[in-house]
């Protein structure tokens, strides 16, 4: 990883709407410099998507969250990978992480309504054979997301000049 | 009742701060972006806050050494050391004070006496010179400009040079220019010092904030002058930590001992949880390389090199500054005044930024702006401002 790359992660994180032109006045770097690093980042697949973080709860949509702690059998020769593979496929499933401690997967778990995540649990995930045991926690309200605090009611407490 | 007649005639003959309409002003508009904040955007670091959550629950309230807790003095010692190649005896050499202004205060308190000339180069920060005053002494401006990127110079420094001059405040890298002085313009200066011999007040709170591959030198760190150094610096912009007042000068005991006297009857100590969250903040960065500081820094030369580009974009000369969080662009070509243009454009586009006569005359011609604000606040600045250019 080069110091331009590592700059512009760090810049993009926190907005990627920037323009190419003001990324490159931010790094020092000159604009084709900027648009081959991020072209390189793509490639490698570092960068993987440019997406906002949205407040749901602000929506009129319905959506219910679930984190389940999912115990597994790893399998020969492909440990936790084939299993995780299995469960990531479903379109319910917004992350997977193998876990330590007292469960292997921990499953991130979106819905319409609280019935149909049931069902997936009931349904999908636990009937897995490779599955042996789930604890599923429901999100009652979500805070801070990636860094992002959703109801941030501090304001600046500095003075609004100060020599 | 006239209180003319009671109250000191030299202190009341200062000045009050010259921007106090203007903020009054910028306080009271909707919207207003703020270009003019002097210190950081960041929350102090929550480790840092914890430690002072900490000391509290802890039950410690009760004063600290005058000169500080001796923790903190050797932590600042080792500090010093590590990151400006300074030494200083923690137990003979620091006091622990109410943030830099403490300091600069009661360094200069220490050492003028009425008569005694005390050389200030400008621009720069607004309490040198009435400091000097209350202490009965004489400031003499050196103005520095942008041909010589707002650094001071031996020539200039050697042409105010007087028999009764006793010290030279140093104060880089600079608050409002954004001016360094690099190994080199300050061995010029050494020079002069160990000729005239007198005294240095090297004020390096932006110590930290170096940027285009620049790191801070220590006036005191040059061959032999540690005995004609007082070196004065705080947490505030480097910690992000302004609120919590917590700064220290070192320097000769012989110096050290009369800024303790004037600390010890006047303030008695710097509060002991910002010397405890002070102490933190030494600890952790001694841990992991200051990383706190580093991210911090990262994130102004970002906006540092937006600001420029921004104003130069504009048509504004504007001197590249490598240090503090603050540009200082020259607004000359539009025929306004500093006053006229930061009153207008606050006004016009509800923009506060500090007219560069706020910190000297010399200043005029120039305005302060601060890039210690979020970046899509200072997108929407800079567009604002080019804007108002436009409308000019």
């Amino acid at each position: 990883m080069t110091k331009l790359e590592n700059d512009l992660l760090d810049i993009l994180r926190e907005d990627c709407r920037i323009p190419l032109e003001k990324l490159a006045v931010m790094t020092g770097a000159s604009m084709a410099e900027v648009a081959d690093a991020i072209e390189q980042l793509e490639k490698n697949k570092i960068i993987l998507r440019y997406a906002p973080v949205i407040n749901w709860d602000k929506t009129d949509r319905d959506r219910v969250e679930a984190m389940i702690e999912v115990k597994v059998l790893p399998q020969r020769e492909q440990g936790f990978d084939a299993v995780a593979a299995r469960i990531y496929a479903f379109d319910e499933v917004r992350s997977v992480y193998l876990m330590s401690g007292s469960y292997d997967l921990l499953v991130l778990v979106q819905a319409r309504t609280l019935k149909e995540l049931a069902l997936f649990v009931s349904e999908k995930l636990s009937v897995l054979d490779t599955v042996t045991g789930t604890a599923t926690a429901f999100v009652l309200k979500r805070y801070k997301e990636d860094g992002v605090v959703f109801e941030d009611t501090r304001e600046d407490g500095r003075l609004v000049i100060t020599l | 009742m006239n209180y003319d007649r009671y109250l000191n005639a030299s202190v009341a003959a200062v000045p009050p701060s010259g921007i106090r309409r203007f903020f009054d002003m910028a306080s009271t508009m909707k919207g207003t972006i703020s270009l003019g904040v002097g210190e950081p955007d960041f929350i102090t670091p929550y480790h840092i806050r914890d430690a002072a959550i900490n000391s509290l629950l802890n039950g410690e309230t009760q004063y600290t050494a005058n000169r500080g807790m001796l923790s903190l003095r050797k932590a600042v010692s080792r500090y010093l050391e590590e990151r400006f190649a300074v030494s200083y005896d923690p137990e003979r050499e620091i006091v622990i004070t109410v943030g830099a202004s403490e300091a600069i205060d009661t360094v200069i308190r220490a050492i003028a006496s009425p008569g005694d000339e005390i050389l200030v180069p400008e621009p720069s920060y607004v309490s040198y010179s009435p400091s000097v005053i209350f202490a009965g002494g004489t400031p003499v401006p050196i103005v520095t400009t942008a041909e010589t990127d707002f650094r001071l110079t031996a020539d200039a420094l050697r042409a105010v040079i007087t028999p009764r001059t006793k010290a030279l405040i140093l104060p880089y890298p600079n608050n409002p220019t954004g001016a360094i002085m690099e190994r080199a313009d300050l061995e010029q200066i050494a020079a002069v010092i160990r000729e005239k011999e007198i005294l240095v007040i090297s004020d390096e709170i932006y110590g930290e904030l170096t940027y285009g591959g620049r790191t801070h030198t220590a006036f005191g760190s040059l061959p032999g002058m540690m005995p004609y150094t007082v070196t004065i610096n705080c947490f505030s912009k480097s910690f992000a930590m302004t609120g919590w007042r917590v700064g220290y000068a070192c320097g000769p005991s012989e110096i050290i001992d009369v800024v303790n006297k004037i600390h010890q009857y006047a303030i008695l100590c710097a509060p002991r949880q910002g010397q405890a969250a002070a102490l933190e903040a030494l600890y952790a960065g001694f841990a992991n390389g200051f990383e706190d500081v580093a991210r911090m820094r990262e994130s102004y030369d970002r906006r540092r090199r937006l600001m420029v580009q921004g104003f130069r974009d504009m048509g504004l000369e504007c001197f590249e500054p490598l240090g503090a969080f603050y540009v200082f662009p020259s607004i000359r070509s539009t025929g306004l005044t500093s006053e006229e243009f930061c009153q207008r454009l606050l006004r016009d586009k509800q923009i506060a930024c500090v007219p560069g006569t706020a910190f000297a005359p010399c200043g005029e011609g120039h305005i302060r702006c601060s890039y210690a604000t979020a970046l899509d606040k200072l997108n929407i600045a800079l567009d604002r401002m080019a804007q108002f250019i436009r409308g000019l």
